[in-house]
Protein backbone atom coordinates (compact mmCIF):
# COMPACT_ATOMS: atom_id res chain seq x y z
CA UNK A 1 0.00 0.00 0.00
CA UNK A 2 1.28 3.42 -0.84
CA UNK A 3 1.88 5.48 2.21
CA UNK A 4 -0.13 8.66 2.40
CA UNK A 5 2.01 11.67 3.04
CA UNK A 6 0.75 14.95 4.38
CA UNK A 7 0.95 17.82 1.90
CA UNK A 8 2.99 19.78 4.39
CA UNK A 9 5.71 17.20 4.55
CA UNK A 10 5.68 16.86 0.81
CA UNK A 11 6.22 20.61 0.45
CA UNK A 12 9.16 20.55 2.84
CA UNK A 13 10.75 17.64 0.97
CA UNK A 14 10.14 19.45 -2.30
CA UNK A 15 11.97 22.49 -1.01
CA UNK A 16 15.03 20.58 0.19
CA UNK A 17 15.21 18.32 -2.85
CA UNK A 18 15.14 21.28 -5.22
CA UNK A 19 17.77 23.20 -3.23
CA UNK A 20 20.12 20.21 -3.26
CA UNK A 21 19.39 19.42 -6.90
CA UNK A 22 20.05 22.96 -8.04
CA UNK A 23 23.23 23.17 -5.94
CA UNK A 24 24.63 20.04 -7.58
CA UNK A 25 23.62 21.22 -11.03
CA UNK A 26 24.83 24.76 -10.47
CA UNK A 27 28.36 24.43 -11.98
CA UNK A 28 26.83 23.18 -15.21
CA UNK A 29 24.14 25.85 -15.22
CA UNK A 30 26.76 28.52 -14.53
CA UNK A 31 28.92 27.26 -17.40
CA UNK A 32 25.98 27.39 -19.79
CA UNK A 33 25.00 30.90 -18.66
CA UNK A 34 28.58 32.17 -18.86
CA UNK A 35 28.94 30.91 -22.41
CA UNK A 36 26.39 33.53 -23.50
CA UNK A 37 28.12 36.46 -21.76
CA UNK A 38 30.86 38.79 -22.87
CA UNK A 39 34.26 38.21 -21.28
CA UNK A 40 33.80 41.26 -19.05
CA UNK A 41 30.42 40.09 -17.81
CA UNK A 42 31.80 36.60 -17.23
CA UNK A 43 34.16 37.79 -14.50
CA UNK A 44 31.96 40.59 -13.15
CA UNK A 45 31.82 41.00 -9.40
CA UNK A 46 29.12 40.67 -8.12
CA UNK A 47 28.31 37.87 -10.58
CA UNK A 48 25.54 38.49 -13.10
CA UNK A 49 22.98 35.72 -13.31
CA UNK A 50 20.38 36.42 -15.95
CA UNK A 51 20.16 40.10 -16.77
CA UNK A 52 23.04 40.34 -19.19
CA UNK A 53 23.10 40.90 -22.91
CA UNK A 54 22.93 37.38 -24.36
CA UNK A 55 25.39 36.82 -27.18
CA UNK A 56 26.49 33.92 -29.37
CA UNK A 57 29.81 35.56 -30.11
CA UNK A 58 31.85 33.10 -27.99
CA UNK A 59 30.61 30.13 -29.93
CA UNK A 60 31.65 31.77 -33.19
CA UNK A 61 35.07 32.68 -31.80
CA UNK A 62 35.76 29.20 -30.46
CA UNK A 63 34.98 27.65 -33.83
CA UNK A 64 37.01 30.22 -35.80
CA UNK A 65 40.04 30.14 -33.59
CA UNK A 66 40.48 26.47 -32.90
CA UNK A 67 38.45 24.64 -35.49
CA UNK A 68 36.12 23.28 -32.85
CA UNK A 69 34.14 21.10 -35.19
CA UNK A 70 37.11 19.01 -36.19
CA UNK A 71 37.49 17.93 -32.55
CA UNK A 72 33.76 17.47 -32.25
CA UNK A 73 33.84 15.27 -35.34
CA UNK A 74 36.76 13.29 -33.86
CA UNK A 75 34.69 12.65 -30.74
CA UNK A 76 31.76 11.49 -32.88
CA UNK A 77 33.98 9.17 -34.92
CA UNK A 78 35.74 7.73 -31.87
CA UNK A 79 32.66 7.09 -29.77
CA UNK A 80 30.47 6.01 -32.69
CA UNK A 81 33.14 3.89 -34.32
CA UNK A 82 34.19 2.12 -31.15
CA UNK A 83 30.57 1.42 -30.23
CA UNK A 84 29.75 -0.01 -33.64
CA UNK A 85 32.87 -2.15 -33.74
CA UNK A 86 32.20 -3.28 -30.18
CA UNK A 87 28.64 -4.31 -31.06
CA UNK A 88 29.77 -6.35 -34.06
CA UNK A 89 32.18 -8.29 -31.87
CA UNK A 90 29.97 -8.47 -28.78
CA UNK A 91 26.58 -9.53 -30.20
CA UNK A 92 27.77 -12.99 -31.35
CA UNK A 93 29.71 -13.47 -28.11
CA UNK A 94 26.73 -12.51 -25.95
CA UNK A 95 24.46 -14.68 -28.07
CA UNK A 96 26.60 -17.74 -27.54
CA UNK A 97 26.93 -17.15 -23.79
CA UNK A 98 23.24 -16.46 -23.25
CA UNK A 99 21.76 -19.24 -25.40
CA UNK A 100 24.43 -21.92 -25.59
CA UNK A 101 25.94 -21.69 -22.12
CA UNK A 102 28.70 -24.11 -21.25
CA UNK A 103 30.45 -24.89 -18.02
CA UNK A 104 32.99 -22.21 -18.75
CA UNK A 105 30.59 -19.38 -19.59
CA UNK A 106 30.67 -17.92 -16.13
CA UNK A 107 34.44 -18.02 -16.01
CA UNK A 108 34.71 -16.32 -19.38
CA UNK A 109 32.34 -13.57 -18.25
CA UNK A 110 34.30 -13.00 -15.07
CA UNK A 111 37.56 -13.02 -16.93
CA UNK A 112 36.30 -10.43 -19.41
CA UNK A 113 35.28 -8.27 -16.50
CA UNK A 114 38.72 -8.64 -14.97
CA UNK A 115 40.35 -7.05 -18.03
CA UNK A 116 38.38 -3.93 -17.14
CA UNK A 117 40.09 -3.81 -13.76
CA UNK A 118 43.50 -3.38 -15.32
CA UNK A 119 44.62 0.16 -14.50
CA UNK A 120 45.31 1.86 -17.85
CA UNK A 121 48.53 3.39 -16.59
CA UNK A 122 49.89 -0.14 -16.11
CA UNK A 123 50.06 -0.60 -19.87
CA UNK A 124 50.67 3.01 -20.85
CA UNK A 125 54.31 2.48 -21.85
CA UNK A 126 53.84 -0.53 -24.15
CA UNK A 127 50.70 0.97 -25.71
CA UNK A 128 52.55 4.19 -26.41
CA UNK A 129 55.47 2.30 -27.98
CA UNK A 130 53.21 0.00 -30.01
CA UNK A 131 51.28 3.00 -31.28
CA UNK A 132 54.48 4.86 -32.12
CA UNK A 133 55.99 1.93 -33.99
CA UNK A 134 52.83 1.20 -35.96
CA UNK A 135 52.33 4.86 -36.77
CA UNK A 136 49.01 4.88 -34.91
CA UNK A 137 49.76 7.81 -32.60
CA UNK A 138 47.28 10.62 -33.17
CA UNK A 139 45.13 8.65 -35.60
CA UNK A 140 41.40 7.99 -35.38
CA UNK A 141 41.71 4.31 -36.19
CA UNK A 142 44.20 3.66 -33.38
CA UNK A 143 41.95 5.25 -30.79
CA UNK A 144 38.85 3.53 -32.10
CA UNK A 145 40.62 0.21 -31.50
CA UNK A 146 41.70 1.11 -27.96
CA UNK A 147 38.27 2.46 -27.00
CA UNK A 148 36.60 -0.64 -28.43
CA UNK A 149 38.83 -2.90 -26.37
CA UNK A 150 38.43 -1.05 -23.11
CA UNK A 151 34.65 -0.99 -23.40
CA UNK A 152 34.15 -4.42 -24.94
CA UNK A 153 33.69 -6.18 -21.56
CA UNK A 154 30.89 -3.75 -20.63
CA UNK A 155 29.16 -4.22 -23.98
CA UNK A 156 29.34 -8.03 -23.75
CA UNK A 157 28.08 -7.97 -20.17
CA UNK A 158 25.16 -5.66 -20.83
CA UNK A 159 24.08 -7.54 -23.94
CA UNK A 160 24.41 -10.82 -22.07
CA UNK A 161 22.07 -9.68 -19.29
CA UNK A 162 19.53 -8.42 -21.85
CA UNK A 163 19.74 -11.54 -24.03
CA UNK A 164 19.21 -13.71 -20.95
CA UNK A 165 15.73 -12.24 -20.63
CA UNK A 166 14.70 -13.41 -24.09
CA UNK A 167 13.19 -16.93 -24.09
CA UNK A 168 15.45 -19.31 -26.01
CA UNK A 169 12.42 -21.16 -27.39
CA UNK A 170 11.75 -18.37 -29.84
CA UNK A 171 15.21 -18.75 -31.33
CA UNK A 172 14.78 -22.49 -31.40
CA UNK A 173 11.50 -22.15 -33.27
CA UNK A 174 13.26 -20.03 -35.87
CA UNK A 175 15.95 -22.68 -36.17
CA UNK A 176 13.29 -25.37 -36.64
CA UNK A 177 11.84 -23.33 -39.46
CA UNK A 178 15.20 -23.57 -41.15
CA UNK A 179 16.74 -20.21 -40.25
CA UNK A 180 20.52 -20.13 -40.51
CA UNK A 181 22.53 -18.92 -37.57
CA UNK A 182 23.17 -15.64 -39.30
CA UNK A 183 19.50 -14.92 -39.92
CA UNK A 184 18.62 -16.22 -36.47
CA UNK A 185 20.80 -13.55 -34.89
CA UNK A 186 20.14 -10.81 -37.42
CA UNK A 187 16.39 -11.18 -37.94
CA UNK A 188 15.07 -12.87 -34.80
CA UNK A 189 17.30 -12.01 -31.84
CA UNK A 190 18.43 -8.50 -32.73
CA UNK A 191 14.96 -7.02 -33.35
CA UNK A 192 13.72 -8.47 -30.07
CA UNK A 193 16.68 -7.12 -28.17
CA UNK A 194 16.52 -3.63 -29.68
CA UNK A 195 15.73 -1.85 -26.37
CA UNK A 196 18.64 -3.62 -24.66
CA UNK A 197 20.99 -2.95 -27.55
CA UNK A 198 19.92 0.69 -27.63
CA UNK A 199 20.75 1.26 -24.00
CA UNK A 200 24.05 -0.56 -24.41
CA UNK A 201 24.89 1.74 -27.31
CA UNK A 202 23.89 4.80 -25.36
CA UNK A 203 25.99 3.93 -22.32
CA UNK A 204 28.95 3.00 -24.45
CA UNK A 205 28.86 6.25 -26.42
CA UNK A 206 28.81 8.15 -23.13
CA UNK A 207 31.81 6.23 -21.77
CA UNK A 208 33.79 6.59 -24.99
CA UNK A 209 32.95 10.27 -25.36
CA UNK A 210 34.21 11.07 -21.87
CA UNK A 211 37.22 8.74 -21.84
CA UNK A 212 40.14 10.91 -20.82
CA UNK A 213 43.19 8.76 -20.29
CA UNK A 214 43.97 7.22 -23.66
CA UNK A 215 42.54 10.11 -25.62
CA UNK A 216 44.85 12.52 -23.79
CA UNK A 217 47.95 10.34 -24.02
CA UNK A 218 47.68 8.97 -27.54
CA UNK A 219 46.58 12.05 -29.49
CA UNK A 220 48.18 15.37 -30.33
CA UNK A 221 46.39 17.63 -32.79
CA UNK A 222 44.91 15.67 -35.66
CA UNK A 223 42.81 13.02 -33.93
CA UNK A 224 42.26 14.85 -30.64
CA UNK A 225 38.65 14.55 -29.49
CA UNK A 226 36.90 17.07 -27.28
CA UNK A 227 38.42 15.76 -24.05
CA UNK A 228 41.89 16.62 -25.32
CA UNK A 229 40.74 19.85 -26.98
CA UNK A 230 39.28 21.13 -23.71
CA UNK A 231 42.45 20.12 -21.86
CA UNK A 232 44.34 22.54 -24.09
CA UNK A 233 42.41 25.34 -22.35
CA UNK A 234 44.19 24.56 -19.09
CA UNK A 235 46.84 27.18 -19.85
CA UNK A 236 46.17 30.92 -20.08
CA UNK A 237 43.35 30.53 -22.60
CA UNK A 238 41.26 29.05 -19.81
CA UNK A 239 41.11 32.48 -18.25
CA UNK A 240 38.77 33.58 -21.02
CA UNK A 241 35.80 32.26 -19.10
CA UNK A 242 33.16 32.96 -21.69
CA UNK A 243 35.04 31.12 -24.43
CA UNK A 244 35.97 28.27 -22.11
CA UNK A 245 32.29 28.00 -21.20
CA UNK A 246 31.16 27.99 -24.81
CA UNK A 247 33.63 25.23 -25.69
CA UNK A 248 32.63 23.25 -22.58
CA UNK A 249 28.91 23.62 -23.20
CA UNK A 250 29.24 22.29 -26.71
CA UNK A 251 31.40 19.42 -25.46
CA UNK A 252 28.98 18.22 -22.80
CA UNK A 253 25.56 19.04 -24.29
CA UNK A 254 25.11 15.97 -26.52
CA UNK A 255 26.17 13.56 -23.80
CA UNK A 256 24.11 15.26 -21.13
CA UNK A 257 21.00 14.76 -23.23
CA UNK A 258 21.87 11.13 -24.03
CA UNK A 259 22.70 10.48 -20.40
CA UNK A 260 19.34 11.67 -19.19
CA UNK A 261 17.66 9.20 -21.48
CA UNK A 262 19.78 6.32 -20.26
CA UNK A 263 19.84 6.89 -16.51
CA UNK A 264 17.97 3.68 -15.70
CA UNK A 265 20.23 1.45 -17.81
CA UNK A 266 23.26 3.23 -16.42
CA UNK A 267 22.90 1.49 -13.07
CA UNK A 268 22.67 -1.90 -14.67
CA UNK A 269 25.52 -1.31 -17.07
CA UNK A 270 27.97 0.19 -14.64
CA UNK A 271 27.43 -2.34 -11.88
CA UNK A 272 27.57 -5.29 -14.29
CA UNK A 273 24.13 -6.36 -13.20
CA UNK A 274 25.02 -6.43 -9.51
CA UNK A 275 22.36 -3.77 -8.82
CA UNK A 276 19.19 -3.72 -10.88
CA UNK B 1 18.36 -27.53 -26.17
CA UNK B 2 21.81 -26.96 -27.45
CA UNK B 3 22.86 -29.30 -30.20
CA UNK B 4 26.39 -30.35 -31.05
CA UNK B 5 26.17 -28.14 -34.10
CA UNK B 6 25.19 -25.06 -32.11
CA UNK B 7 27.91 -25.72 -29.55
CA UNK B 8 30.52 -25.60 -32.26
CA UNK B 9 29.13 -22.42 -33.74
CA UNK B 10 28.83 -20.91 -30.26
CA UNK B 11 32.53 -21.39 -29.81
CA UNK B 12 33.24 -19.70 -33.11
CA UNK B 13 30.93 -16.80 -32.25
CA UNK B 14 32.59 -16.08 -28.96
CA UNK B 15 36.16 -16.42 -30.15
CA UNK B 16 36.71 -12.95 -31.70
CA UNK B 17 35.81 -11.27 -28.41
CA UNK B 18 37.93 -13.67 -26.37
CA UNK B 19 40.95 -13.52 -28.66
CA UNK B 20 40.88 -9.72 -28.86
CA UNK B 21 40.60 -9.28 -25.10
CA UNK B 22 43.26 -11.90 -24.51
CA UNK B 23 45.61 -10.06 -26.84
CA UNK B 24 44.71 -6.71 -25.29
CA UNK B 25 45.56 -8.09 -21.90
CA UNK B 26 48.55 -10.31 -22.55
CA UNK B 27 50.60 -8.36 -25.09
CA UNK B 28 50.91 -5.00 -23.31
CA UNK B 29 51.00 -6.66 -19.91
CA UNK B 30 53.90 -8.92 -20.76
CA UNK B 31 55.67 -5.99 -22.40
CA UNK B 32 55.26 -3.91 -19.25
CA UNK B 33 56.63 -6.76 -17.20
CA UNK B 34 59.56 -7.21 -19.58
CA UNK B 35 60.44 -3.50 -19.72
CA UNK B 36 60.30 -3.25 -15.96
CA UNK B 37 63.44 -5.38 -15.75
CA UNK B 38 65.35 -3.29 -18.30
CA UNK B 39 67.31 -0.11 -18.15
CA UNK B 40 65.47 1.53 -20.99
CA UNK B 41 65.23 5.24 -21.66
CA UNK B 42 63.81 6.60 -24.90
CA UNK B 43 66.38 9.38 -24.86
CA UNK B 44 69.19 6.81 -24.97
CA UNK B 45 68.15 4.32 -27.62
CA UNK B 46 70.28 1.21 -28.05
CA UNK B 47 71.44 1.28 -24.44
CA UNK B 48 68.88 -1.21 -23.15
CA UNK B 49 70.21 -3.81 -20.78
CA UNK B 50 68.83 -6.20 -18.22
CA UNK B 51 69.02 -4.79 -14.72
CA UNK B 52 66.93 -7.16 -12.65
CA UNK B 53 64.96 -5.47 -9.91
CA UNK B 54 66.82 -2.14 -10.02
CA UNK B 55 63.84 -0.26 -11.48
CA UNK B 56 61.61 -1.55 -8.72
CA UNK B 57 64.16 -0.58 -6.10
CA UNK B 58 64.37 2.97 -7.48
CA UNK B 59 60.64 3.30 -7.91
CA UNK B 60 59.72 1.97 -4.47
CA UNK B 61 62.39 3.93 -2.60
CA UNK B 62 61.73 7.20 -4.44
CA UNK B 63 60.18 9.62 -1.93
CA UNK B 64 57.77 10.60 -4.70
CA UNK B 65 56.40 7.05 -4.67
CA UNK B 66 55.53 7.25 -1.01
CA UNK B 67 53.91 10.65 -1.51
CA UNK B 68 51.99 9.37 -4.53
CA UNK B 69 50.83 6.28 -2.68
CA UNK B 70 49.61 8.39 0.25
CA UNK B 71 47.87 10.79 -2.13
CA UNK B 72 46.25 7.94 -4.02
CA UNK B 73 44.87 6.47 -0.80
CA UNK B 74 43.72 9.88 0.45
CA UNK B 75 42.08 10.64 -2.86
CA UNK B 76 40.26 7.32 -3.06
CA UNK B 77 39.16 7.35 0.58
CA UNK B 78 38.22 11.03 0.57
CA UNK B 79 36.03 10.71 -2.49
CA UNK B 80 34.48 7.48 -1.20
CA UNK B 81 33.64 9.08 2.12
CA UNK B 82 31.96 12.09 0.52
CA UNK B 83 30.11 10.18 -2.17
CA UNK B 84 28.88 7.27 -0.05
CA UNK B 85 27.65 9.36 2.87
CA UNK B 86 26.34 12.08 0.58
CA UNK B 87 24.83 9.45 -1.68
CA UNK B 88 22.94 7.73 1.13
CA UNK B 89 21.38 10.98 2.26
CA UNK B 90 20.62 12.18 -1.23
CA UNK B 91 19.03 8.85 -2.14
CA UNK B 92 17.01 9.01 1.07
CA UNK B 93 15.81 12.50 0.17
CA UNK B 94 15.04 11.72 -3.48
CA UNK B 95 13.15 8.58 -2.52
CA UNK B 96 10.54 10.67 -0.66
CA UNK B 97 7.54 11.84 -2.63
CA UNK B 98 7.86 15.48 -3.73
CA UNK B 99 6.91 17.74 -6.62
CA UNK B 100 9.17 17.57 -9.67
CA UNK B 101 10.91 14.30 -8.81
CA UNK B 102 11.88 13.62 -12.40
CA UNK B 103 13.46 17.02 -12.95
CA UNK B 104 15.42 16.99 -9.70
CA UNK B 105 16.74 13.55 -10.49
CA UNK B 106 17.95 14.81 -13.85
CA UNK B 107 19.69 17.74 -12.16
CA UNK B 108 21.43 15.49 -9.63
CA UNK B 109 22.62 12.93 -12.15
CA UNK B 110 24.01 15.51 -14.60
CA UNK B 111 27.61 15.89 -13.29
CA UNK B 112 28.29 12.25 -14.09
CA UNK B 113 28.01 12.97 -17.81
CA UNK B 114 30.42 15.88 -17.81
CA UNK B 115 33.77 14.86 -19.25
CA UNK B 116 36.59 14.97 -16.68
CA UNK B 117 38.58 17.67 -18.46
CA UNK B 118 35.57 19.98 -18.60
CA UNK B 119 34.59 19.59 -14.98
CA UNK B 120 38.18 20.03 -13.81
CA UNK B 121 38.65 23.20 -15.88
CA UNK B 122 35.31 24.71 -14.94
CA UNK B 123 35.99 24.17 -11.24
CA UNK B 124 39.59 25.35 -11.53
CA UNK B 125 38.91 28.57 -13.40
CA UNK B 126 35.35 29.63 -12.77
CA UNK B 127 35.05 28.57 -9.14
CA UNK B 128 38.45 28.12 -7.49
CA UNK B 129 40.40 30.85 -9.22
CA UNK B 130 41.63 33.17 -6.43
CA UNK B 131 40.89 36.37 -8.39
CA UNK B 132 37.92 35.86 -10.65
CA UNK B 133 36.40 32.62 -9.39
CA UNK B 134 32.94 32.54 -7.85
CA UNK B 135 34.38 31.39 -4.53
CA UNK B 136 36.71 34.40 -4.54
CA UNK B 137 33.71 36.69 -5.08
CA UNK B 138 31.90 34.92 -2.27
CA UNK B 139 34.87 35.29 0.08
CA UNK B 140 35.15 38.97 -0.78
CA UNK B 141 31.45 39.41 -0.08
CA UNK B 142 31.99 38.07 3.43
CA UNK B 143 35.17 40.14 3.69
CA UNK B 144 37.44 37.12 3.98
CA UNK B 145 40.90 36.67 2.54
CA UNK B 146 40.79 35.06 -0.91
CA UNK B 147 41.89 31.45 -0.81
CA UNK B 148 43.90 29.86 -3.62
CA UNK B 149 42.34 26.41 -3.48
CA UNK B 150 44.57 24.59 -5.92
CA UNK B 151 47.79 26.07 -4.56
CA UNK B 152 47.03 25.91 -0.85
CA UNK B 153 44.94 22.75 -0.66
CA UNK B 154 45.50 20.99 -3.98
CA UNK B 155 44.59 17.47 -2.96
CA UNK B 156 41.49 18.51 -1.05
CA UNK B 157 40.35 20.58 -4.03
CA UNK B 158 40.81 17.67 -6.39
CA UNK B 159 38.92 15.43 -3.96
CA UNK B 160 36.12 17.98 -4.11
CA UNK B 161 36.04 18.05 -7.90
CA UNK B 162 36.14 14.27 -8.25
CA UNK B 163 33.49 13.86 -5.56
CA UNK B 164 31.19 16.18 -7.49
CA UNK B 165 31.60 13.92 -10.52
CA UNK B 166 30.96 10.68 -8.64
CA UNK B 167 28.23 11.72 -6.20
CA UNK B 168 25.56 11.18 -8.89
CA UNK B 169 26.77 7.63 -9.50
CA UNK B 170 26.55 6.69 -5.83
CA UNK B 171 23.18 8.42 -5.48
CA UNK B 172 21.69 6.72 -8.51
CA UNK B 173 22.73 3.24 -7.43
CA UNK B 174 21.65 3.74 -3.82
CA UNK B 175 18.35 5.19 -5.00
CA UNK B 176 17.78 2.10 -7.12
CA UNK B 177 18.49 -0.03 -4.05
CA UNK B 178 16.11 2.05 -1.88
CA UNK B 179 13.31 1.49 -4.36
CA UNK B 180 13.50 -2.26 -3.86
CA UNK B 181 13.09 -1.87 -0.10
CA UNK B 182 10.13 -3.69 1.35
CA UNK B 183 7.69 -0.91 2.27
CA UNK B 184 5.53 -3.15 4.44
CA UNK B 185 8.42 -3.98 6.68
CA UNK B 186 9.04 -0.27 7.18
CA UNK B 187 5.39 0.39 7.89
CA UNK B 188 5.22 -2.44 10.40
CA UNK B 189 8.20 -1.11 12.31
CA UNK B 190 6.70 2.36 12.18
CA UNK B 191 3.48 1.09 13.70
CA UNK B 192 5.45 -0.70 16.38
CA UNK B 193 6.77 2.71 17.30
CA UNK B 194 10.37 2.43 16.10
CA UNK B 195 11.85 5.92 15.84
CA UNK B 196 13.17 7.07 12.47
CA UNK B 197 16.82 6.65 13.37
CA UNK B 198 16.26 3.03 14.35
CA UNK B 199 14.33 2.29 11.18
CA UNK B 200 17.19 3.84 9.22
CA UNK B 201 19.89 1.98 11.11
CA UNK B 202 18.31 -1.46 11.40
CA UNK B 203 16.21 -1.75 8.25
CA UNK B 204 17.34 0.68 5.56
CA UNK B 205 21.11 0.54 6.05
CA UNK B 206 21.35 -3.27 6.09
CA UNK B 207 19.24 -3.33 2.94
CA UNK B 208 21.68 -0.89 1.34
CA UNK B 209 24.83 -2.69 2.42
CA UNK B 210 25.13 -4.64 -0.80
CA UNK B 211 24.66 -1.58 -3.00
CA UNK B 212 27.13 0.38 -0.88
CA UNK B 213 29.73 -2.34 -1.32
CA UNK B 214 29.22 -2.29 -5.07
CA UNK B 215 29.55 1.50 -5.13
CA UNK B 216 32.75 1.37 -3.10
CA UNK B 217 34.38 -1.32 -5.21
CA UNK B 218 33.48 0.13 -8.60
CA UNK B 219 34.41 3.66 -7.64
CA UNK B 220 37.72 2.46 -6.22
CA UNK B 221 38.61 0.88 -9.55
CA UNK B 222 38.00 4.19 -11.33
CA UNK B 223 39.41 6.42 -8.60
CA UNK B 224 42.74 4.60 -8.56
CA UNK B 225 43.15 5.83 -12.13
CA UNK B 226 42.17 9.50 -11.74
CA UNK B 227 44.29 11.31 -14.29
CA UNK B 228 42.70 14.07 -16.37
CA UNK B 229 41.55 16.04 -13.32
CA UNK B 230 45.13 16.25 -12.04
CA UNK B 231 46.61 16.93 -15.45
CA UNK B 232 44.50 20.03 -16.13
CA UNK B 233 44.33 21.47 -12.62
CA UNK B 234 47.62 21.11 -10.76
CA UNK B 235 49.92 18.95 -12.90
CA UNK B 236 50.51 16.98 -9.72
CA UNK B 237 51.91 19.97 -7.85
CA UNK B 238 52.92 21.96 -6.04
CA UNK B 239 55.82 19.53 -5.68
CA UNK B 240 54.15 16.18 -5.33
CA UNK B 241 51.28 17.50 -3.23
CA UNK B 242 48.62 16.23 -5.64
CA UNK B 243 50.49 13.53 -7.56
CA UNK B 244 48.80 10.15 -7.45
CA UNK B 245 50.28 6.87 -8.67
CA UNK B 246 48.75 7.13 -12.13
CA UNK B 247 50.14 10.63 -12.57
CA UNK B 248 53.57 9.68 -11.21
CA UNK B 249 53.89 6.82 -13.67
CA UNK B 250 52.69 9.06 -16.50
CA UNK B 251 55.39 11.61 -15.64
CA UNK B 252 58.08 9.00 -15.41
CA UNK B 253 57.23 7.29 -18.68
CA UNK B 254 56.02 10.02 -21.02
CA UNK B 255 57.70 13.13 -19.62
CA UNK B 256 61.02 11.64 -18.52
CA UNK B 257 61.00 8.89 -21.17
CA UNK B 258 62.06 6.36 -18.54
CA UNK B 259 60.40 3.28 -19.97
CA UNK B 260 61.96 0.91 -17.44
CA UNK B 261 61.02 2.93 -14.37
CA UNK B 262 57.55 3.71 -15.68
CA UNK B 263 56.93 0.04 -16.35
CA UNK B 264 58.02 -0.96 -12.87
CA UNK B 265 55.53 1.62 -11.57
CA UNK B 266 52.89 0.18 -13.87
CA UNK B 267 53.39 -3.29 -12.43
CA UNK B 268 53.03 -1.89 -8.90
CA UNK B 269 49.80 -0.11 -9.92
CA UNK B 270 48.43 -3.31 -11.43
CA UNK B 271 49.13 -5.27 -8.25
CA UNK B 272 47.39 -2.64 -6.13
CA UNK B 273 44.35 -2.54 -8.40
CA UNK B 274 44.12 -6.31 -8.38
CA UNK B 275 43.74 -6.40 -4.63
CA UNK B 276 40.57 -4.32 -4.97
CA UNK B 277 39.44 -6.18 -8.04
CA UNK B 278 39.46 -9.58 -6.33
CA UNK B 279 36.86 -8.41 -3.83
CA UNK B 280 34.70 -6.85 -6.53
CA UNK B 281 34.82 -9.97 -8.69
CA UNK B 282 33.70 -12.13 -5.80
CA UNK B 283 30.65 -9.92 -5.24
CA UNK B 284 29.64 -9.93 -8.87
CA UNK B 285 30.42 -13.62 -9.26
CA UNK B 286 28.06 -14.49 -6.44
CA UNK B 287 25.36 -12.56 -8.21
CA UNK B 288 25.78 -14.57 -11.40
CA UNK B 289 24.45 -17.72 -9.77
CA UNK B 290 21.30 -16.03 -8.55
Amino acid sequence: MARSVSTNRKLVTTFFAWVVGLAIFFPILWTILTSFKTEAQAIADPPIFFNFHWTLENYVTVQERSNYFRHFWNSVVLSGGSTLLGLIIAIPAAWSMAFVPSRRTKDILMWMLSTKMLPPVGVLVPMYLIFRNLGLLDTQIGLVIVLTLINLPIIVWMLYTYFKEIPGEILEAARMDGATLRSEILYVLTPMAIPGIASTVLLNIILAWNEAFWTLNLTAAKAAPLTAFIASYSSPEGLFYAKLSAASTMAIAPILIMGWFSQKQLVRGLTFGAVK
Amino acid sequence: MATKHSRASARIMISPAVILLLGWMLIPLSMTLYFSFLRYNLLMPGMEEFTGLTNYKYFLTDPAFFAALTNTILLVCGVLLVTVIGGVFLALLLDQPFFGQGIVRILVIAPFFVMPTVSALVWKNMFMNPVNGLFAHLFKFFELEPFDFLAQAPLASIIGIVSWQWLPFATLILLTAFQSLDQEQLEASEMDGAPWIKRFWFIMLPHLSRAITVVILIQTIFLLSVFAEILVTTNGGPGTASTNLTYLIYMQSLLQFDVGGGSAGGVVAIILANIVAIFLMRMIGKNLDA
